[in-house]
């Protein structure tokens, strides 16, 4: 699939009616979801035939955009239902099987190396403290092949450090810098949309230690 | 749920050890076609706990798996067909997912397990 056509593709899901912001609920959207998904698996090869997870999916777009894609089995987890049922939804429009679950995924329990890939946007962190950590954390246990990740570029030290020297990363690289519009993180600023930059980074997790069960 | 799933989910609850795997009460089955593809079959495999993949396929009313499997057998068409089939074909639509060591429920509604957990439990 081409680039375009996946952005369109991704343009046209359904997303956050409500959002809540207490969980930072707000879409990636199709410019830099399909960018991230298309590096994934052109530069690296991470999704076509693999087992994709798609941490905090949402309404679904990485998860739907690593699917379309070619990743074999999709596996979307959020701790929403609601946001569940509408990734369900357009799953179902674009006809990709993806498999969702309701977890809060600092409590995800997964035996064994079956998941290849992670791809998240997390919280950034900006309501729950450390909520970012918490799911890199989480993915470099679970993945066996790499992790794609959006942080905050001001926390980038911050991550790497983390990635390398607490989550047992081999490697942490930022692939690129984006801007993102985070619209409802700032509902009580003056402006509605903020451009904050971001760094879309790639993770290769270490070989030990894989799944967060047994 | 695709039984891929199942085959890595473990009960979550606090202090439980041996989480894996849960068992499976069905109300609704659904089965989706998708295309065979053996390349991905076989690099799975080894991944695969067969007993518990066996009993999840069993469950949701498919016996055609043998109980044990090696890894010889991703010869024979035939049975890639059946472990395809079962894996990624089978999907638990409306059931429960149970904690083999507590009991506890975990509902499964329009192909979403609900893994959340109570205060308590965490
Ligand atoms: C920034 S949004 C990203 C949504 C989607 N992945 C996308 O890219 O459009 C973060 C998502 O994480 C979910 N979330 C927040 N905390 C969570 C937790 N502890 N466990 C699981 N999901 C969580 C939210 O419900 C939300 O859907």
């Amino acid at each position: 699939m081409k680039l375009k056509q996946l952005e369109s593709l991704l343009g046209n899901l359904t997303q956050f009616s409500t959002p809540k912001i207490q969980l930072e609920q707000y879409p990636t959207g199709p410019h830099i979801a399909s960018r991230m998904l298309y590096t994934a698996e052109n530069s690296f090869g991470d999704l076509a035939n693999k087992v994709v997870a798609d941490f905090g999916c949402g309404c679904g777009t990485l998860g739907i955009a690593a699917a379309l894609l070619s990743a074999e089995n999709v596996l979307g987890i959020d701790i929403d239902a609601e946001s569940l049922g509408v990734a369900f939804t357009n799953a179902e429009d674009l006809e990709v099987d993806i498999t969702f679950l309701q977890c809060d995924i600092r409590n995800l329990r997964l035996r064994g190396e079956i998941i290849d890939t992670v791809v998240m946007n997390p919280p950034f962190g900006t309501r729950k403290k450390g909520a970012d950590m918490d799911f890199l954390c989480v993915a470099l246990k679970v993945a066996s092949s790499a992790v794609y990740s959006l942080h905050k570029s001001t926390t980038r030290e911050h991550v790497k450090k983390m990635a390398l020297r607490d989550f047992n990363a081999v490697s942490a690289e930022v692939l690129y810098e984006l801007q993102f519009d985070v619209p409802q993180l700032y509902r009580f600023h003056k402006k509605k949309e903020v451009d904050i930059a971001v760094d879309l980074w790639r993770f290769v997790p270490g070989r030990r230690n894989h799944g967060t069960g047994d | 749920m695709r039984l891929l799933t199942h085959n890595m989910l473990s009960s979550n609850i606090k202090g439980v050890s041996s989480g894996f795997p849960l068992r499976i009460e069905v109300e609704k089955v659904v089965e989706k076609q998708v295309e065979m593809n053996a390349d991905f079959l076989r690099n799975m495999f080894p991944k695969i706990e067969w007993k518990a993949f066996a009993y999840a396929a069993k469950a949701l009313g498919y016996s055609d798996l043998p109980e044990e499997a090696d890894s010889s057998q991703l010869n024979s068409q035939d049975f890639l067909q059946k472990f395809h089939h079962a894996l990624l074909e089978l999907h638990l639509e409306e059931g429960v997912l149970i904690c083999p060591e507590t009991g506890r429920r975990f509902p499964v509604n329009r192909g979403i397990p609900n893994m959340l957990l109570h205060e308590d439990e965490v």
